[in-house]
């Protein structure tokens, strides 16, 4: 890709003091996104999606907190950057949608006016001005009624309108980055389906760039242009949508994408499993974190493969396998026809 | 299906009273949780319940159990009459009907050490004590995947896929012929997902359970059941094979409800938008 991207990560690693030991939640992430562009890191809980993306917003910082490694937006280091810098830049530049709106809609001020007044903290803006922006925001992200809408509290609002509402505030101030974490989680799955339909519209539309961290790989299929799977701290495979799911590479992915539930798809006899639970982080093993679960492994596991390219026909798709190439298309047992 | 069925539910209904709380208001209609719920489970099947939330699944379960009063209808279990008895009467019932939850945090003790809480049923119940019950916790942890000596550790220690292996143990203590098991995989992840579905199954086999299988993922519910049932407002809405209700789907809400499950192959999430767009 020849477009300079928007966000560029470089190492980061993210670890915590506890008092069961150094948690390493993030090790050597690197990803990009172009303007415009959708990526999603994949992974379940604990592979360090989550503390990726609370990093990046400067929200994992904290006495017990070991940050290092670098994330270039639009000119600015998140990583490096002063508390000031960072918020000038979150909410203004980048904007992030969470998992459950309630924690994140104060449930004593109205709607509209918590849209009103975050318009009013960044730009110079009469009342009645930021008003009628939250109308429109409002409006915007497919709230009906939003003239009426606007003066609810979030109590009268149902989960997917709440949702709507919050996305609608991240787009306040037009950012170019939206962070979203688990959007769609905690909805029905038929306010799920309108949610996506919402944020790939803004996507399409506005060209508003996305990092979207989810477990969720339907919700991948969906929306994504990219893909970051992440295991144990590691981005262990990165590629095109359709190079992560049809020509995948770490047999972790392979695990992932086979123990899924196809309703459009005869059912087969039994779901196949990955064995075992990922690794504890404060001790994780030696070299590629997935070897002990893994059938494939062998002697050069127990050293760390680089995250790189290894297919000679596409320098984007990235993994972290040792297994040559020409054996991982002999030994995967998902691929072209998707999972 | 031979013989009668092992649970059989007919015009089950269910009333709350929305507004006497807080402020002892009472408004409008008490709401129909369960609207009149026909439902039957044979010996060894697996009936899947869907629904979104508030469709009244969860309280369908409890009141099928006896947790909560019905206020109408008819619960029968192996023959037997349960709407209306007395606590003291359900209880030889209750070890032959168990459930599992959603949350293995919410309904495991963190006080209690993981042999005292498997115990607890057959303790309970009177079925065994001292040697033979630590020896029949042992046989049960070891069945579901974990080991006889996780007994002595407490559920903190366990990963979120142990512990719901912890909470199928107990439920299996009393060897229960029905397992009413409400959402049991939706907080775990994927990889996980697939175990726990994997060993209910060969749990079913072994022992020749039924379920009562309750979740809002329509696609692991077709994948674990015989039957499925769609829930919506307090009522089932359609019912059929699994894969007959999956496939040709008739009522609108349950088309509404496939529709909406997202694919995860980008090639027929594409295809399929561009079917929706045409």
């Amino acid at each position: 890709m020849s477009v300079e991207p928007l966000l560029r990560v470089r190492d980061l690693s993210v670890s915590f003091a506890t008092e069961d030991g150094v948690v390493h939640a993030v090790e050597d992430v690197a990803f990009d996104v172009a303007p415009g562009e959708v990526l999603a890191v994949v992974g379940e809980s604990g592979s360090g999606k989550s503390v990726t993306a609370l990093t990046l917003m400067g929200l994992s910082r904290g006495p017990n907190a070991r940050i290092s490694g670098a994330a270039r937006f639009d000119g600015t280091d998140l990583v490096a950057a002063g508390d000031a810098e960072l918020r000038r830049v979150r909410g203004e530049r980048i904007a992030m949608v969470f998992q459950d709106p309630m924690g994140s809609l104060d449930p004593v001020y109205r709607v509209g006016d918590q849209i009103a007044e975050q318009i009013r903290a960044h730009r110079d803006t009469s009342r009645k001005e930021a008003r009628r922006r939250a109308i429109e925001l409002l409006d915007a992200v497919g709230i009906e009624s939003a003239e009426q809408r606007v003066d609810s509290y979030p109590h009268q609002f149902s989960g997917g309108m709440r949702q709507r509402a919050m996305i609608a505030m991240a787009l306040s101030l037009e950012p170019s980055l939206l962070i979203a974490d688990e959007p769609t989680t905690a909805l029905d799955v038929t306010v799920q389906a309108q949610i996506v339909e919402l944020l790939r519209d803004l996507n399409r539309s506005r060209g508003l760039a996305m990092l979207l961290i989810t477990h969720d790989i339907g919700l991948v299929a969906e929306i994504a242009d990219r893909v970051a799977v992440m295991y144990a701290g590691r981005v262990v495979e990165e590629g095109t949508l359709d190079e992560v799911f049809y020509e995948p590479q770490h047999p972790y992915t392979w695990g992932l994408l086979g123990s899924l539930t196809r309703i459009d798809r005869p059912r087969p006899e039994r779901l196949p499993q990955i064995p075992g639970a990922p690794p504890s982080l404060v001790e994780p093993p030696q070299g590629c974190h997935f070897r002990p679960r893994c059938p494939h492994e062998f002697e050069r596991c127990p050293q760390v493969p680089a995250l790189e390219a290894r297919l000679p026909d596409a320098p984007g798709h990235l993994d972290r396998c040792w297994l040559d190439p020409m054996e991982k298309r002999e030994r995967r047992p998902v691929g072209e026809d998707g999972p | 299906m031979s013989g009668e069925p092992l649970l059989e539910v007919r015009g089950l209904v269910k009333r709350f009273d929305e507004g006497s709380g807080l402020l002892g208001r009472r408004k409008a209609e008490p709401v129909r949780a369960v609207d009149g719920v026909d439902l039957t489970v044979a010996p060894g099947e697996t009936l899947g319940l869907v629904g979104e939330s508030g469709s009244g699944k969860s309280t369908l379960c409890r009141a099928i159990l006896q947790l909560v009063q019905p206020d109408a209808g008819s619960v029968r279990f192996e023959g037997q009459e349960i709407v209306g008895l007395k606590q003291r009467q359900l209880r030889p019932l209750r070890p032959r009907m168990q459930m599992v939850f959603q949350d293995p945090d919410a309904s495991l003790n963190p006080r209690k050490r993981v042999g005292e809480i498997v115990g607890a049923p057959l303790e309970l119940h009177g079925i065994a004590s001292g040697a033979k019950l630590h020896r029949e916790v042992g046989e049960l942890l070891e069945r579901v995947g974990l080991s006889a000596e996780h007994d002595r550790r407490y559920p903190h220690e366990f990963s979120g896929g142990q512990r719901q292996r912890i909470g199928i143990a107990r439920a299996l203590a009393t060897r229960p012929k029905l397992i009413l098991a409400d959402e049991p995989v939706s907080k775990l992840d994927v990889s996980i997902r697939a175990q726990i579905v994997n060993l209910m199954q060969d749990l079913q086999r072994e022992m020749g359970l039924a379920y009562l299988f309750v979740a809002h993922d329509i696609g692991v519910v077709r994948h674990v059941s015989d039957r499925i049932a769609v829930m919506h407002d307090g009522k089932i809405v359609e019912e059929g094979t699994a894969d007959r209700v999956c496939e040709q789907p008739r009522e609108p809400y349950t088309r509404e409800l496939l529709a909406a499950v997202p694919v995860p192959d980008p090639r027929e999430a594409r295809a399929r938008r561009a079917r929706l767009s045409a």
